[in-house]
């Protein structure tokens, strides 16, 4: 300490320890654990209802490929016609339309076991209209085969109709799409919840670290060198956060698509499956939920750098 | 010579409460040294805050490197706080950093790298005697190392204007009279001193030291023997 300055030998290395990026702002606190506990719950919540939507999403696409996969020919029974004569060569015109895969005519009693769960077993339809049932596989669910089948039976086979569908696709089309609004309504009013705690963690963290903005200050950093350092340490409790509650995600899907294949067999599993599929998302849903950890870990950060810079102008 | 620092006319009060400082006319000017000094209570902390602009005064003018303090922006207020060293009362140095950390602060603030300022950092606290104390957390440094530290931050940027707080309150007059040395050594070396202290015994030995005597909210002015 009796040297000056100048007879002071330069440092030839720093003693090991030091660092230059260590955080400014204290990496650990109670508000700090809170809020990654609060951010991990959210982002597993935001997770669960991407991933809910993407399920819905692409069971919904399977049903209707499924269901406009498959088309049907009605054949009425009226009195003066032959049915089988009518069946069979509605059958024959059928499979022989460009674009058809196969053709499974319903025999009369087959016809009629489809009406036992609504009318019971063991009745005598003869006497009945009973319609007779043609079953059509498409190669492909475009409306260019379906013109042509439909044209083909009007010209050929004016005694059947022909049902495509459609309608009850395009109202299964909506309902998902409901579900798919429903779940992005969802999604945004979490990031808003989400982004409220974060506005209270930031405000909270910088009453608490007062006296490290007034030091800053005073050795003369600027607004935005603080902000910089809030915006770190929110980032790290956002990763932090983010990256437990997609893990409780990756582990939940991973879960219930372990499960729903173990159930596939039993009754409850095969409604299940009927609904969301397989119960399980592809290489794409996960990265998405991963997306999805990465938004809010950057979220995070750059909301808690907005808010500090906002209050360090009001200190003026 | 434009003066550091320029009180012209300057008042502050609190609120609608009576005037804590007023009519203060006086000028730090670059290379000086001086102590400021009165009783406790009499508003030494007060007239370095508005030196330090933390505080704005209620009426008068204040001039900073030649700027009209009003006038500054947010932005040239940082930037002239690059050119100012403060060493509080209580040190203010952040517990969770390293004494190496603290003292690099300023030079961190300022946007260096580490590497470029990591050797300057470790000769300036070799050289206030903390070499062995670099890796220690503030928790653990007695008062006068504290203190040490509080000045190697201070000084790290080499400022035109060097501020202390009762630098020496919370040591032995021995180490009181080194850490004095070490102030004589900066303004040597160019920096404008301002010491605030109660201590008569420490100016004494100082006597060249111009005194700036806070009371009844005013402020007399002693030049030094020497200055």
């Amino acid at each position: 300490m009796n040297a000056t300055v100048s007879q002071i030998p330069r440092a030839k290395s720093a003693p090991p320890a030091f660092s230059g990026n260590v955080p400014l702002i204290p990496a650990d606190s109670v508000a700090g654990r809170a809020l990654v506990v609060v951010i991990a719950i959210m982002t597993f919540l935001a997770c669960l209802t991407a991933g809910a939507a993407m399920l819905v999403s692409k069971a919904s696409q399977d049903w209707r490929a499924e269901v406009l996969q498959d088309v049907t020919i009605q054949v009425k029974p009226y009195a003066n016609d032959d049915v089988e004569a009518v069946v069979a060569k509605a059958a024959t015109v059928a499979s022989q339309t460009r674009g058809v895969a196969g053709v499974q005519p319903y025999s009369k009693s087959e016809s009629e076991r489809l009406l036992e769960p609504w009318l019971g077993a063991g009745l005598d339809l003869s006497l009945l209209p009973v319609p007779r049932i043609i079953v059509v596989h498409m190669k492909e669910s475009g409306p260019d085969a379906l013109a042509r089948l439909r044209r083909a039976l009007a010209r050929d086979v004016p005694a059947a109709n022909l049902d495509d569908h459609r309608i009850w696709a395009a109202r299964l089309g909506v309902m998902a799409q409901a579900i798919v609004a429903l779940a992005a309504a969802l999604l945004a009013l979490v990031i808003v919840a989400l982004a409220m705690a974060i506005g209270f963690a930031t405000r909270g963290a910088m009453a608490g670290s007062k006296e490290i903005v007034e030091i800053l200050h005073f050795v003369g950093a600027t607004d935005a060198f603080i902000a910089k350092e809030f915006q770190a340490h929110f980032r790290r409790l956002g990763f932090r956060g983010a990256f437990i509650g997609v893990s409780v995600a990756f582990a939940f899907f991973l879960t219930a698509s372990a499960l729903s294949s173990w159930w596939a067999n039993s009754p409850g599993g095969e409604e299940i499956a009927a609904m969301f599929g397989a119960f399980s998302l592809d290489g794409w849903g996960y990265v998405a939920l991963a997306a999805v950890g990465a938004a809010v870990s950057l979220l995070t950060g750059y909301l808690s750098r907005a808010i500090v810079l906002k209050d360090l102008q009001k200190l003026q | 010579m434009i003066a550091l620092l320029q009180f012209e006319n300057v008042g502050l009060r609190y609120g609608i409460g009576p005037e804590v400082v007023r009519d203060l006319n006086f000028s730090i000017a670059p290379r000086s040294f001086q102590f400021l000094t009165g009783p406790s209570g009499a508003g030494k902390t007060t007239l370095l805050r508005l030196m330090l602009l933390s505080l704005r005064p209620t009426r008068g003018t204040i001039r900073i490197f030649g700027q009209d303090a009003a006038e500054l922006r947010k932005d040239q207020l940082t930037e002239l706080r690059r050119r100012i060293g403060m060493v509080f009362q209580d040190f203010r140095l952040l517990d969770h950093l390293t004494t190496y950390e603290n003292v690099a602060l300023p030079l961190r603030a300022m946007g260096r790298a580490e590497e470029s300022y990591r050797s300057e950092v470790v000769e300036l606290l070799k050289w206030v005697g903390l070499g062995d104390r670099m890796a220690a957390s503030p928790l653990v440094l007695s008062g006068g190392e504290k203190q040490r530290a509080a000045i190697a931050r201070a000084l790290i940027v080499r400022p035109e204007l060097l501020l202390a707080d009762e630098p020496t309150g919370n040591v032995d007059p021995s180490l009181a009279r080194r850490l004095l040395r070490l102030f004589v050594e900066l303004h040597r070396l160019g920096t404008a001193v301002v010491i605030a202290t109660h201590d008569l015994h420490l100016m004494e030995q100082f006597g060249f030291a111009r005194r700036l005597v806070v009371g009844d909210g005013r402020v007399a002015i002693y030049d030094g023997a020497f200055a």
